[in-house]
């Protein structure tokens, strides 16, 4: 706990995305709220787990289903000083996908990791 | 403790709500601060007052206003939420040019900065959802 909490301005916001990224609006609003909060000049990491590993997968195409492709905000992210992206090794496993399917840079950790980065936030937002 | 509290799921279709309801009431009774609810996703249904539920069953709209009242807690819904799902207060209703609101005392319409400041402020931010 150092700067972070003890100034009382800055905390560690951890996004934790557990969905798929359409058939629910999870996905997307969640990303509203990443884009919103990033203007709160807080210290933000994203985590993506589960089925939430396909909201960065490539070659997204939603046309048939009458929604939009929100996949491209992600590469915005690095503008607004997101660049704390951690994504579930076994999650991507499972899926049979690796770093190279997903449409930013990221940080592929193990669950064991995953759990530590979640115990050292101040507020974690799950969806 | 000051405490946040966000709501993620409507009422009736899903749990969270009253666990969220039930929680809220129980940390008011023990001396907690509860700084703001803040309802997303679907959870910005629980904001209408046009709700009828059967006469057996809780009322999940009316039960968050009299808690508001009791305890003047900030109940805010999202507004990008809230207009996706039909949710107005009257100047929201006025604008969009619809013939009436729907808003439930003691909840008010913000932006998704309340659900971040909320984050900020409280020592705890708690999530209800799926």
């Amino acid at each position: 706990m150092d700067e972070a909490t003890e100034g009382g301005a800055v905390k560690r916001f951890l996004y934790v995305n557990r969905k798929a990224p359409y058939g629910t609006i999870y996905a997307l609003e969640s990303l509203e709220v990443v884009l919103i909060g990033a203007a709160f000049d807080q210290d933000v990491s994203l985590a993506f787990v589960g089925d939430g590993v396909y909201q960065l997968t490539k070659g997204q195409d939603t046309k048939a289903l009458e929604v939009k492709n929100f996949s491209p905000t992600f590469r915005a992210l690095d503008d607004y000083d997101i660049n704390k992206i951690y994504v579930d090794a076994d999650a991507l496993r499972a899926r049979g996908l690796t770093e190279a399917d997903l449409v930013i840079p990221v940080e592929v950790v193990s669950t064991e990791r995953m759990a530590q980065i979640m115990e050292g936030q101040d507020v974690i937002l799950s969806f | 403790m000051k405490l946040g509290i966000l709501v993620n799921e409507g009422p009736y279709t899903h749990q969270a709500s009253d666990t969220a309801y039930q929680f809220a009431k129980a940390a008011l009774a023990k001396g907690h601060e509860i700084y703001r609810v803040f309802f997303y996703h679907d959870g910005v249904n629980n904001g209408t007052r046009l709700t009828v539920p059967p006469q057996d069953d809780r009322n999940i709209v009316k039960r968050w206003s009299e808690l508001a009242a009791e305890h003047k807690l900030d109940l805010v819904l999202c507004i990008a939420a809230a207009q996706r799902r039909g949710l107005m207060d009257k100047n929201e209703a006025k604008r969009h040019g619809k013939d009436t609101d729907n808003l439930a005392a003691g909840f008010r319409i913000s932006g998704l900065g309340q659900l971040i400041e909320t984050g900020i402020q409280s020592d705890r931010l708690v999530v209800f959802g799926d």
